[in-house]
């Protein structure tokens, strides 16, 4: 019953997307601009249609209403309440319905706070977000409905894939990914609109869009991030970051979002990069079609991609639309956007702009085709082969590291020009930091080159972010009178753009540092305990208690209890890794447990385990400064929310540039 | 589940007895292993190794019990002196080039790693040859 | 709308949207095997179930592949806990009797489980026609690449790997390729026998 309801809904959807983005060039065409209010009408309609469809499918799934195939598929009267729910993006069809959602809230969005302004710019933007829309409703209807009914109807479901519903972090990065990702739509509508409507040789396109991509791009870093976390939480060997297709899949729209929030600065400012920005735009769009399509078509093997029928065939389809489409309207049109540069110097902020766009593509291109390679090799050598964490770190490590030192840069000089004898006074300072922390790593033991660079240019950076601060305050404090906390925050509220950047600095420096040294310092150690036994790893010791087995309805959990000692034998907590062994799986579920300190992890996993009890093999890693990545996300996130609820910016005044 | 079936159900009915040791079975082993460098060494390629029963995971990182046996196979061969890449190569003769996770810098292979030098390299000129002309007077 | 820059670009397009069209057609999780071809690893395993009549060892002895030059040897792996190994049971055990007057051996090798839970499984299965042998730590399935069970390769007289099956194996297969390596041995027996002579 449900299920036809909602069937129904997405199936009127499609006429009312289709019908939106046909009328919008006949309305502009035409000089007929009431014809738009269908179109925006269009926009909340299909809106609506998608939320009685999503709304409909997490009633169904509470209700355990098996006669609808998704739930049936995903379902189990024994799975928690609040897996249940989420299970709503644990499986292919879900996770579509869910995009689609997403991407009409969006739309609604753009609509709602931009439908008023005038110019063809914001109805292309509504066109292009309907078309895309046009084809996730397509899916829904076709080769990806959730909602097939099924009969006769099943008493139970074997219940959300496993890995899945073991962690509450699979609440919180699935609708953080869908918010970053699907977002990254907003900010490309823009841009298809700009051109469409000739406004491309405005900034005022960038200007909308900016925000958009900036609170996207806040979503997809806090969305990495939660994944990073949760692999870290769930997978049991005690990484985050494994460069899987699908994680690469999540990082690369992330590296071309990250260039253009800084191009996107240098457009505005100085009027120049006008079609390297529409193109970073356009870019991240692709890749985030690109990376749905890599995982949801099953053509690279990777842990999280879902198993699939025809619907890759659709995503090529639409791939090869979004291709042709942007590049022959992009390059069609590139003698027109196109500006003249001009730089008033060459020791400017602009200069290190343009090196950070070029590092942060050459990292996207170097991962993109790290990716893509072990198809291309197949395709050209006939052999499979692997490209995996070894080959990444070190193509991608040197990259990521002048981007640290560059973040120090940046900041400490001014737009325009200075002399190099006045850059070399604003570079000097953070040198202390550097100095400081290149002292700290060598003295603690690091050993690699890129470790200890990677530290000392985190110094460097952190001092040149923070002297940013202390130097607007100072300032503020001598004009005003201020104390240091009010100058603070009247300096953030004067520029939150700048200072929101700043932030979300930090919180990539406190990433850097723990990436860095939990990589750098990680000791592992794995051994087979009887109870009484201890293990010792770089200082830590841990004594096997037990070995346990408990019974859950939805799953058998086998546990090992391990006593954490001190220097001195006394135990100062406990730890209980275990495995979980759902009924529906063949593979139990690695649950480790970890201790965590400002200083870094105590990270322990239950390995096997003996049918008797009798003894345990764990796997024990120390991981230092681990919990400073999960922080330095909330400091993103922290400054990008800072950096979007700002008042408008100054534009560069417009040039009328030849056609 | 089935594969584990029997050593899950015992062990949900042996923890009702709590933690002794239970007769009968054979005495349990230990396996407190001493030398690191050793170990270091053995991680340091393990993970260079893909795991065949898992999806992209190094053997090193796997806790699966072929992974296991492998790391066992490299550490075995580590102590009989063999040199990270026989072992690599040991693998590799077995399973395929798959298994390496870094492939080698052979055939069209190189351009995977050339290309991001290129890349970089051909980026700076550009930005060297923009900044010299955007700054340059009209 | 610079129409020639539209086609330039256009034309990039189309190398992307070949390599993942061609995508479609492999499936990433079948890796061809370096083996066939290859010289066959050589093993010494203990031998767990005897089997019957020419094929037969005795428990406890030792089953060397090397003794076996001449011969077309059929190592299946395989465990109690496989499913699928239940399935294909039945056709390598028929097809190693239709092959017990010829030069055939085959040989069962118990991948990653307890003894007793492999014999108990033989006895379930009612009987294995030819002899099972344990594999301490896998040394010999990781020999010969193994990804999992079942898993069957034919080795020629000479001790080249003929071919790899994946997954459970049908008598079928089993004929045809076991057949077509007994084919090809008898000239060469024959050329080697008259070099002799």
């Amino acid at each position: 019953m449900i299920g036809n309801i909602a069937h129904s809904a997405l199936l009127v959807s499609v006429p009312v997307v289709a019908l939106g983005v046909i009328l919008t060039p006949v309305a502009i065409r035409r000089a007929r601009r009431e014809w738009l209010q269908l179109v925006y009408g269009a926009v909340y309609a299909n809106f609506l249609l998608v939320s009685i469809a999503t709304i409909s499918m997490v009633v169904a799934l509470v209700t355990h209403d098996f006669s609808v195939s998704y739930v049936a598929a995903v379902g189990s009267r024994s799975t928690p309440l609040l897996f249940t729910i989420i299970s709503l993006w644990g499986a292919l069809e879900g996770s579509i319905l869910f995009w689609a959602w997403v991407l009409a809230m969006y739309a609604a969005a753009v609509v709602w706070l931009h439908s008023r302004r005038p110019g063809d710019l914001v109805p292309y933007a509504a066109m292009t977000l309907l078309a895309v829309s046009a084809f996730f409703a397509i899916l829904l209807v076709g080769p990806a409905d959730p909602f097939r009914p099924v009969f006769p109807v099943p008493s139970d479901g074997p219940g959300p894939n496993t890995l899945l519903q073991n962690h509450i972090l699979m609440a919180v990065h699935p609708p953080l990914l869908y918010l970053g990702y699907v977002g990254m739509t907003v900010p490309f509508a823009f841009a298809i609109g700009a051109i469409i409507s000739n406004e491309a040789t405005s900034n005022e396109w960038a200007q909308l869009s900016r925000r958009w991509m900036l609170a996207s791009w806040g979503f997809l870093t806090a969305a990495i991030i939660a994944g990073m976390w949760w692999s870290y939480e769930v997978l049991g060997w005690g990484g985050y970051w494994a460069w899987d297709p699908v994680e690469n899949a999540s990082f690369l729209p992330w590296l071309t979002a990250t260039a253009y929030l800084h191009s996107v600065m240098v457009q505005e400012r100085r009027n120049m990069l006008r079609l390297w920005t529409l193109n970073l735009c356009v870019a991240t769009f692709v890749l985030t079609i690109l990376g749905t399509f890599l995982t949801r078509s099953g053509i690279l093997s990777s842990v999280h991609a879902f198993t699939t029928g025809s619907i890759g065939y659709y995503f090529l389809g639409f791939i090869g639309v979004v291709l042709v489409a942007t590049l022959v309207l992009v390059a069609g049109h590139s003698d027109r956007i196109r500006t003249p540069g001009k730089l008033g110097g060459a020791a400017s902020r602009e200069t290190v702009f343009l090196l950070n766009n070029l590092f942060l593509t050459a990292v996207m291109l170097t991962v993109l085709v790290g990716t893509l390679y072990p198809l291309i090799a197949e395709a050209l050598r006939g052999v499979k082969v692997s490209v995996g964490e070894p080959f990444f770190n070190r193509m991608t490590v040197p990259a990521m590291v002048a981007l640290i030192f560059l973040m120090g840069v940046g900041p400490s000089l001014p737009w325009g020009s200075t002399t190099v004898a006045d850059a070399r006074k604003r570079l000097t300072p953070p040198l202390i930091g550097a100095l400081i922390m290149a002292v700290i790593a060598i003295a603690v033991g690091t050993r690699s080159i890129y470790a200890i660079l990677a530290f000392t240019f985190v110094g460097y950076a952190a001092m040149g972010n923070l002297r940013e601060y202390w130097i607007g305050m100072r300032a503020r404090r001598k004009a005003h009178g201020e104390s240091w906390p009010v100058s603070l925050a009247r300096l953030v509220r004067g520029n939150r753009r700048r200072y929101g950047g700043y932030v979300a600095h930090i919180g990539i420096l406190f990433v850097a540092i723990g990436v860095t040294a939990s990589s750098t310092f990680r000791t592992e150690r794995e051994a087979t305990l009887l109870p009484g036994e201890t293990l010792t790893v770089s200082g830590k010791t841990v004594r096997l208690k037990n070995v346990w087995g408990r019974e859950e309805p939805q799953r058998s959990v086998i546990g090992a209890t391990l006593d954490i000692l001190s220097k001195d034998g006394s135990v100062t907590g406990t730890l209980e890794p275990r495995m979980n062994f759902y009924r529906v799986s063949d593979q139990p579920v690695p649950t480790p447990d970890v201790k965590s300190s400002i200083a870094g992890d105590l990270y322990v996993n239950l390995m096997a385990f003996e049918a008797n009890g009798a003894n345990a093999t764990i796997k024990v890693i120390v991981e230092p400064l681990v919990p400073w990545i999960w922080f330095g996300g909330l400091v993103i996130v922290v400054g990008s929310v800072i950096g979007m609820f700002h008042g408008g910016r100054r534009t560069a005044p417009e040039q009328s540039v030849a056609t | 589940m089935i594969k584990y079936l029997p050593a899950v159900v015992s062990l949900l009915v042996f923890s009702g007895i709590a933690g002794e040791a239970q007769t009968g079975t054979p005495p349990p082993r230990s396996t407190v292993r001493s030398d690191s460098a050793l170990e270091a060494r053995t991680t340091a390629v393990a993970s260079t190794l893909r795991c065949p029963v898992c999806q992209g995971e190094s053997i090193q990182d796997s806790p699966s019990e072929l992974a296991q046996q492998m790391r066992a196979v490299v550490r075995d061969k580590l102590r009989a002196g063999e040199t990270p890449e026989q072992i690599k190569a040991y693998f590799a003769a077995r399973y395929g080039e798959w298994i390496l996770l870094e492939p080698r810098m052979t055939g069209l292979n190189v351009v995977l790693y050339v290309l991001p030098v290129v890349i970089i390299l051909g980026g700076l000129v550009i930005v060297v040859y923009l900044v010299r002309k955007w700054t340059r007077p009209v | 709308m610079n129409w020639k820059r539209s086609l330039i670009a256009l034309l990039a397009a189309v190398p992307v949207l070949a390599l993942f069209a061609f995508g479609f057609t492999r499936n990433p999780a079948e890796i061809e095997s370096p083996l066939p071809g290859r010289q066959a690893p050589l093993f010494t395993l203990a031998v767990l179930s005897p089997g019957e009549g020419a094929m037969a060892r005795i428990p406890g002895d030792t089953l060397r592949l090397a003794d076996l030059a001449g011969k077309v040897v059929v190592v299946n792996f395989w465990a109690s806990w496989c499913l699928p190994c239940r399935t294909e049971h039945a056709a390598l055990s028929e097809t190693a009797r239709y092959y017990a007057d010829k030069p055939v051996q085959f040989v069962g090798v118990l991948y990653n489980d307890e003894p007793a839970a492999g014999l108990r499984w033989i006895s379930e299965m009612g009987g294995m026609s030819y002899p099972g042998v344990t594999d301490v730590e896998s040394r010999t399935a990781i020999d010969y690449g193994l990804y999992g069970v079942p898993e069957t390769f034919i080795i020629d007289p000479s001790g080249r790997v003929a071919h790899k099956h994946l997954g459970p194996i049908t008598a079928d297969v089993l004929r045809r390729v076991t057949d077509s390596v007994l084919i090809n041995m008898a000239p060469a027996a024959k050329a080697a026998k008259s070099t002799a002579g």
